[in-house]
């Protein structure tokens, strides 16, 4: 039991935004302790099922539980609360908040920084140097880091990481993979990643979404080897 | 030097300047700075509140000099109403509890007021601002309705109102002086809020994107109800201490109104540096506008209400996104 036990279950979820029928059936499934990945061309829902999970945009049919709870109808700062942690797209820093004001905006309970600051600091020893300067100062890849390390000041025990990649150079690409995998010892992640090869390294579980809907999901071993899905959904080789 | 502070200064020792050339001696020089730093803390008292309401939940609240309106009202009747004499007859601890209940009174309208009436309709900012307007307008009517339609002037002074001291032949009001100290204080202490503490954090991570702060498990929509309520405690705290000097009337409502619109575009929508320095640049520059209008040869008193849109036309033409904003 304790190792398939699923940590998140979004079952048959439907958003709408504004009239917009966006999401027409999206199924997730992460056991806890993995690395799950959301595969698929751009705007096929992605970003929109973080959202509806986060409670950013809603569900208005199918159902979100995390640990067994059920996340429709709560506001985006309860799901928060009850230990997710959401590192958005276009690495949502506040420019204007220096780098230590970023990481201290996340605690949950006072001191949460300080317990963390170790291991945020060694996964991404950049930080450390940077934490005087406003967020709007660093660099594409030190944004996303401070984005990441936000998510882990207080404890959640899953990670929502919208395309960390977009937009990096090789190298910094080479350490966020680094970092997401240490960190995955310690919570599961549910990733969504354009780069193929980087969501193949890391993840042990894929779902693809396909216009708005789940198309298939399994085992990201079988995935690498299926050419022809991959070929299908993905447009890659 | 950084372009806002450059701009800013160089736009205050301008003002300052003409004021100097407009005034036949040092004395009256004296008066219009006095004068000027007076109304730029007024100002600032309502634009400051209209600012990180506008930046933080996106709500023009045109309610804002509304509130201004009813902190002078709360405190002329309790400083002037014979059972409160009867009850605290020193003048000067009078006045010191009728500036705490014209806050209180602010506090509490403008908690109700998000709580209760903009809370349903962030989905609809336009309603918002139509009822922030409406609110206004209901005030100013409840305030006619509750006093009367004839403003009142203060009449019962007490010891640092009725102060005044010489400098170049002239006389200078304390209490004026006082004001303006107060000013100065509450610029830095609400800067400091906003710099140190974790609401004054939240609060500028929400003006930078709301959404974000609430995924961080942040009830953002608390955060709204305290700004709100800080903001109208502020500008009633401003009609408060102005009363002594304004005293209570409905056209309070809008005797700041435009000029802290002004002020909010012109410092950088969103800016507290931007809204403090505006507030300073534009008390100075309606003080001297007013001397200048009032010149015999000029007499154009148009000139001093159109100051507020002029300056900021003025500044905009200069820096696009305002003194602090985000150049454009
Ligand atoms: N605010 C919005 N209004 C209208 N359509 C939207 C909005 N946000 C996203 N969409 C649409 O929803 C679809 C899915 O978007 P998204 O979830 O961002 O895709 P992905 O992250 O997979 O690239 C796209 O077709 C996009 O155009
Ligand atoms: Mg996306």
């Amino acid at each position: 039991m304790a190792a398939s036990e699923a940590i998140l279950e979004v079952r048959d979820i439907h958003t709408f935004i504004g009239q917009f029928h966006i999401l027409e059936g999206v199924n997730v499934n992460l056991p806890r302790g993995s690395i799950g990945v959301l595969l698929g061309r751009n705007g096929a829902g992605k970003t929109t099922t973080l959202r509806t999970i986060m409670g950013i945009t809603p569900p208005r049919s199918g159902e979100i539980r995390f640990e067994g709870q059920r996340l429709n109808g709560m506001r985006s700062f309860g799901v928060a609360r009850l230990g997710i942690g959401y590192v958005p797209e276009h690495r949502a820093i506040f420019k204007g908040l220096t780098v230590r004001e970023n990481l201290h905006i996340a605690e949950r309970r006072s001191g949460d920084f300080a317990r963390k600051a170790d291991l945020i600091f060694d996964l991404f020893p950049d930080l450390k140097r940077l934490v005087h300067l406003p967020g709007g100062n660093l660099s594409g890849g030190q944004q996303q880091m401070l984005a990441i390390a936000r998510a882990l000041v207080p404890d959640n025990r899953l990670l929502l990481i919208d395309e960390p990649s977009e937009g990096l150079a090789p190298v910094i690409i080479e350490q966020l993979m680094h970092a997401i995998r240490r960190l995955s010892e310690q919570t599961t992640v549910l990733l969504v990643e354009q780069n193929f090869r980087m969501a193949s390294q890391l993840a042990d579980r894929y779902t693809i979404i396909d216009e708005g809907r789940s198309a298939v999901a399994g085992d990201m071993r079988d995935l690498v080897k299926d050419q022809a899905l991959i070929q299908r959904y993905l447009g890659v080789a | 030097m950084r372009p806002n502070i450059l701009v800013s200064v160089a736009l205050l020792v301008a003002v300052v300047v003409f004021g100097y050339f407009l005034s036949p001696d040092l004395g009256s020089f004296g008066i219009t700075l006095m004068s000027g730093l007076f109304q730029g803390m007024l100002l600032f008292l309502v634009a400051s509140g209209l600012s990180i309401i506008f930046g933080l939940m996106d709500v023009l609240n045109f309610a804002q000099g509304a509130y201004f309106m009813v902190g002078a009202y709360v405190s002329y009747s309790v400083h002037h109403s014979p059972d409160v004499m009867a009850a605290i007859p020193d003048p000067n601890i009078r006045f010191f509890l009728s500036v705490i209940s014209a806050v209180a009174v602010g506090a509490v309208l403008g908690g109700l007021l998000e709580r209760f009436l903009l809370r349903p309709l962030y989905a609809r900012p336009i309603f918002q601002i139509v009822l922030t307007f409406g609110v206004a307008i209901v005030m100013t009517e409840a305030v006619e309705f509750i006093w009367s339609t004839t403003p009142y002037s203060w009449t019962v002074l007490f010891s640092l109102r009725d102060q005044s001291f010489q400098l170049f032949g002239q006389s200078f009001g304390v209490y004026r002086l006082v004001v303006i100290g107060i000013g100065f204080a509450l610029i830095i202490l609400i800067g400091l809020l906003l710099q140190r503490t974790r609401i004054g954090i939240i609060i500028r991570a929400g003006v930078e994107d709301r959404e974000m702060v609430e995924a961080l498990g942040i009830n953002v929509r608390m955060v709204f109800t305290l700004v709100f309520t800080i903001g109208c405690a502020v500008a009633s705290f401003g009609g408060a201490i102005a009363a002594p000097f304004l005293g209570a009337s409905a056209g309070l409502a809008n005797l700041f109104l435009l000029s802290a619109i002004a002020v909010v575009v012109l410092g950088g929508m969103g800016s507290y540096a931007g809204t403090a320095m505006g507030s300073l640049l534009l008390g100075l520059a309606l003080a001297v506008m007013q001397v200048f209008a009032g010149k015999p040869q000029i007499g154009l008193p148009v000139l001093a209400s159109m100051t507020p849109m002029m300056l900021m036309i003025l500044v905009l033409l200069v820096r696009p996104g305002g003194l602090f904003g985000k150049g454009r």
